[in-house]
């Protein structure tokens, strides 16, 4: 393997030597803490690599793995996330305390997947890195302690898995006639060959079931049914891992695989409109008449799911990067919602909408970064929010999708209602017997980094709107040039 | 120096942010009253260079800012951060810096829970007001106008009375509702014509059903923020439970942006739609006068008659507005500013009362004038100047208000007049109440007058009373450039284009595209519209047909209408009485009054 290669594939292979050092930390009896030192440091490595590792443009395994800028971006981002989720989780107080180690690991190796997803053009390296990002998941979720009487985590990790299954069976299936079609596995040379046959009846279901799959990811109505349950079963730092950055890695892989419809595809285009639609009414819906806090965020993350999909429905680049921008700044607002979470539960329990009472005198810290994500997650300026919706919209409407976008900011009116109800609960209720939160200094720094997050993805998002546009206007560019090299495979 | 001149708009914008940084590290309390107060006082007085700096011979935008903000060529997408004021946003830029020291004031002693988070909440709503008066970018103003809902549901949900949290819930999600369309509209026209500048955007051959759609869009989003009728019912809500400054704000400023949204998109950007909805408007606005009396009348706490006054004052506004000419669109500007300093001194008035004696309840207060006779004076003359006593400001704007409609239907007028008897009704019966009281009125000899801090507070409001009422020149003098063009804009009328046309030749700073006349551009569609628009010749005969105005200074069409050596004179037809042909044939009033 030459040093070129060598270097283009640098952050991948830093999170997977921080895995490995993990397995071996498991191994001996010295537990969490030091697990959660080496995670640590295995996640800034990752921000540093990624970083250093932006500029680099090659095809790696038999033009099976691509490194462009769109990838590059997303490697670095997820690793940011790696290390926020790692804050985040503390010292990991609902988990049981004799799996904590192992609990790093499977952390480790699922961001590791993702990192691994966003670079996979080819179908099998894709769904290789699929699995490698989803599986660990499955298994973070029973890690949760077990209170008296309820075992609802096994219940939720059950669900999760056996629907992430189904819903991957069907992907492989969609995947399969993509397949049968073009007969390459090669996502650059699959575009080209499916382009004649793109408006048959067979190219639109296998599309429609390989998107299936990521649908899933992204709990899109109707592939949401685990999302609530999901969150409100396994532990905070766990939901609020699921939460974000495999949504991020589900939109990443959409964006290719919908890219392969463009620029025109009428059927697909109604079945997105059908979803998004679907998935903001839904969601918005339910999430009204929730108490739990997490239960709440799981139905408006089907809402959100569905104002990412207003940006495919343009079947276009700027609505790509419209929804890759929200959904990283949706990572940050949700993560920022978690991170109250995880600190206003005091033994690691859930937390109903009532316990935030008074949280504007108990932290006042912690308030502020709730009322930033909850704002923000309405889509209030000048947070990221309002700026996402924004572009997404914009990038519809161009498109002439009025009747969607109509729908989308009647959404918006309705999830209002029930994000000033946390709003309410936090700043304008009396603590009453609550008692005040202390907290650790990583928090706060958390608490500030995200704030300072929301607010400059919101107020100066230009850099990081560009570079996310050219890379995938690059991405688009790029597949003719290798296809024919490709299509020996 | 020069920074200060060339940012002078960024200045007011953010130095209140800055402040409101400063006090989040001062600990003291009473240092933070006096730290507030001093920056409030400090910025109203830089305001002020506006005033003296601001050339009023031109509609162009003054005090100019242009500045990229957001710029990817890849998504096609340019939010710009741009800034100026013109005529009709001066004074209200002037307003609210002006009322923010009063608002501090007021809340001295009022506020004693978390006086530093209640400071710096006043200061970011100063940002975010100024700033939606002041940004050219439609992105920026949006930005501006929805920053503002947070800290005004704070200060109403934290410092509130005891349904608070319903008001302050109820007050956040009309508003956002409403801007939900708003955001729908702005991306629509950015489609349009792929700018958020909305000087680029105004007068422009839109499609007329496109121009419906973006007009209703508009028009639920300011109608909920100015409050119209239907969609007033937040406001009795949030003004009770809010506390004095925070009713003050929302009566001075707040209200305001519903109506200058009218002005700054409905008006020019969707002219057509304009013109075909103006009926309906007017009507709601004729309710609004009527039901906002009524209401008035029946309320037996103070703040809640003082509320539904403000939806009849608003009503004045709206309906000045939509007369869609010089007369009507001036006297709801200084119904704007008029009820700013009228109302918001009310609020003051019923906020020294709570302080006192912990109710708002009318007949708990009555007989108060006998143990505070200068708060009885003071009362007393803002209350008359609410009912549009003349020599009040009221007066000069509800005056130019209901010319300005009888050139639009001389019924409609026919049917405000109630309104303008229930104003007296409603004002007069709780002066009465306050100063007099009945036979047996509650005992309040322990009661103290008003203290320096108050009479300071309500003392400059006093002196705008008079001043606007007895010579309103300096007030409107400032607006009439920027509205001639508007209603230029708005109506596509002919006479107006000259003295547009004129303006355009001494000023050079603008976009190309500002300097543009809708009627030059030359599209067949604006020709058509021209030519079914002007059923009237242009030089009106005077005296004939629309009210007619002679001014003293004869050909200066820049004379005040309010002079007092003003005559008017009105020539009915018996055809006159209701809409005069289609809503699109309204004749702008300088028409007629200054031929040149």
């Amino acid at each position: 393997m030459p040093t070129s290669t060598l270097t283009a594939f640098l952050p991948e292979l830093v999170l997977l030597a921080g895995a490995l050092a993990l397995f071996m930390t498991t191994l001996g009896q010295s537990g969490a803490r030091q697990a959660r030192t080496v995670a640590l440091f295995t996640s800034f490595a990752a921000i540093l690599a990624a970083a250093a590792c932006l500029g680099q443009k090659t095809t790696l395994f038999n033009h099976a793995y691509t490194v462009d800028l769109f990838s590059q971006v997303l490697k670095l981002i997820f690793a940011c996330g790696f290390t926020l989720i790692l804050l985040l989780s503390g010292d990991l107080q609902d988990i049981r305390a004799d799996v904590k180690a192992e609990y790093y690991l499977f952390l480790t190796i699922s961001v590791c997947g993702l990192t691994m997803l966003v670079s996979c053009v080819d179908i099998i390296t894709l769904v290789v890195a699929l699995e490698v990002s989803a599986f660990p998941l499955y298994l973070m979720v029973p890690m949760r302690c077990e209170r008296a009487g309820r075992r609802s985590q096994m219940e939720s990790a059950i669900k999760y898995m056996m629907f992430g299954i189904a819903a991957n069976g069907i992907m492989f299936f969609g995947l399969s006639y993509l397949f049968g079609l073009t007969g390459t596995t090669s996502l650059p040379s699959l575009l080209p060959r499916l382009q004649p046959v793109i408006h048959s009846p067979a190219a639109i279901a296998g599309l429609a079931m390989t998107f299936c799959g990521l649908y899933y990811k992204l709990a899109v109505f109707p592939f949401h049914f685990w999302t609530p349950d999901v969150y409100q079963g396994a532990s905070n730092e766990t939901a609020g891992l699921i939460a974000s950055l495999p949504k991020l890695g589900g939109v990443a892989v959409l964006v290719r695989f919908v890219s392969l419809a463009s620029p025109d595809n009428p059927a697909l285009v109604v079945m997105l409109t059908i979803l998004a639609a679907g998935s903001m009414f839904y969601g918005n819906l339910i999430a009204l008449m929730q108490k739990d806090f997490k239960r709440l965020l799981g139905f408006s993350s089907i809402a959100h799911a569905g104002y990412a999909l207003i940006g495919f429905v343009a079947l276009d680049e700027m609505g790509y990067s419209a929804a890759l921008y929200y959904i990283v700044g949706y990572l940050l607002m949700v993560l920022a919602c978690f991170v109250v979470i995880c600190k206003v539960s005091r033994d690691g329990s859930n937390v109903a909408i009532e316990e935030l009472a008074g949280l504007h005198r108990r932290a006042p810290l912690l308030a502020v970064t709730l009322a930033v994500g909850v704002f923000a997650l309405a889509g209030v300026p000048p947070f990221v929010g309002f700026m996402g919706k924004l572009s997404l919209l914009t990038a519809a409407l161009h498109k002439g999708h009025l009747a969607l976008v109509i729908i989308a900011m009647v959404n918006a009116a309705i999830a209002i209602y029930y994000y000033l109800g946390v709003v309410r609960e936090a700043w304008f209720r009396d603590p009453g017997d609550l008692p005040p939160i202390r907290l650790d200094w990583p928090t706060r720094a958390l608490c500030i980094l995200l704030i300072g997050g929301i607010l400059a993805l919101g107020v100066a998002p230009a850099r990081f709107l560009d570079a996310i546009s050219t890379s995938v206007a690059q991405m688009h560019a790029a597949p003719p040039a290798g296809a024919p090299a490709l299509s020996s495979r | 120096m020069k920074f200060f001149t060339d940012n002078v708009l960024s200045l007011l914008i953010f130095s209140p942010l800055a402040a409101a940084a400063v006090a989040a590290f001062i600990k003291r309390e009473e240092l933070l009253r006096w730290w507030t107060l001093a920056a409030t006082t400090i910025l109203a007085v830089f305001s002020l260079t506006l005033y003296w700096n601001f050339d009023p011979g031109t509609h162009l935008f003054q005090f100019k800012e242009q500045a990229r903000w957001i710029s990817i060529p890849a998504m096609n997408m340019n939010i710009n951060y741009s800034l100026g004021v013109d005529g009709i946003s001066l004074l209200l830029v002037l307003l609210t810096t002006l009322m923010m020291p009063l608002c501090v004031l007021a809340s001295w002693r009022y506020i004693q829970a978390r006086v530093k988070e209640f400071m710096i909440c006043l200061l970011i709503m100063e940002t975010a007001m100024i700033g939606v008066f002041c940004a050219l970018d439609f992105i920026l103003f949006f930005v501006f106008w929805e920053a503002m809902l947070i800290p005004m549901a704070l200060l109403i949900g934290i410092w509130g009375g005891p349904r608070k949290i319903y008001a302050a819930l109820k007050f956040f999600i009309y508003t956002m509702a409403g801007s939900v369309f708003l955001l729908v509209a702005i991306i629509a026209l950015y489609t349009q014509r792929h700018t958020f500048y909305i000087p680029d955007l105004m007068g422009r051959p839109y499609s007329p059903a496109f121009q419906y759609w973006v007009f209703l869009a508009f028009f639920i989003s300011f109608a909920i923020k100015v409050p119209m009728f239907p969609f007033h019912t937040w406001l009795p809500a949030a003004h009770v439970e809010a506390p004095t400054a925070g009713s003050v704000l929302l009566a001075s400023v707040l209200l305001k942006m519903g109506a200058y949204g009218f002005l700054r998109f409905s008006l020019p950007i969707t002219p057509e739609a304009t013109r075909f909805f103006t009926p309906y408007v007017l009507g709601l606005s004729v309710v609004a006068i009527i039901y906002g009396g009524l209401t008035a009348l029946a309320q037996s706490d103070l703040k809640k008659l003082v509320a539904y006054s403000s939806v009849a004052h608003m009503g004045f506004a709206t309906l000045g507005i939509f007369a869609l000419n010089q007369i009507g669109v001036e006297g709801a500007l200084l119904v704007m500013i008029n009820h700013g300093v009228t109302t918001g001194a009310l609020f003051i008035v019923v906020g020294i009362i709570y302080e006192r004696l912990h109710t708002r309840d009318l007949g708990l207060a009555s007989g108060l004038g006998k143990a505070m006779p200068i708060f009885a004076a003071f009362a007393g003359v803002f209350a008359l100047s609410s009912l549009a006593f003349p020599g009040t400001n009221s007066f000069i704007g509800e005056f130019l208000v209901m010319s300005g409609g009888f050139a639009v239907s001389k019924l409609m007028m026919v049917c405000v007049v109630p309104g303008v008897v229930l104003a007296a009704a409603y004002m007069l019966r709780m002066l009465q109440k306050v100063a007099y009281g009945g036979t047996r009125n509650p005992d309040h000899s322990q009661v103290k007058d008003l203290c320096g801090r108050e009479i300071l507070t309500l003392a400059p409001l006093l002196v705008f009373v008079f001043w606007i009422g007895l010579h309103p020149e300096p007030f409107t003098r400032v607006m009439q450039a920027s509205v001639q063009h508007l209603l230029a804009q708005s109506t596509g009328e002919p006479g107006s284009g000259t003295a547009v046309a004129l303006a355009m030749k001494s000023e050079g700073r603008g976009p190309k595209s500002e300097t543009r006349n809708p009627k030059s551009e030359g599209n067949p569609k604006s020709e058509i519209r021209n030519q079914t628009v002007a059923p009237l010749p242009a030089p009106a005969p005077r005296g004939a047909l629309a009210p007619t105005i002679e001014l003293p200074g004869g050909q200066d069409h820049r004379v005040s209408h309010s002079d007092f050596g003003l005559r008017i004179s009105f020539g009915f037809r018996p055809s006159d009485f209701g809409f005069r042909g289609t809503p699109a044939t309204f004749v702008p009033l300088h028409n007629a009054s200054s031929p040149r």
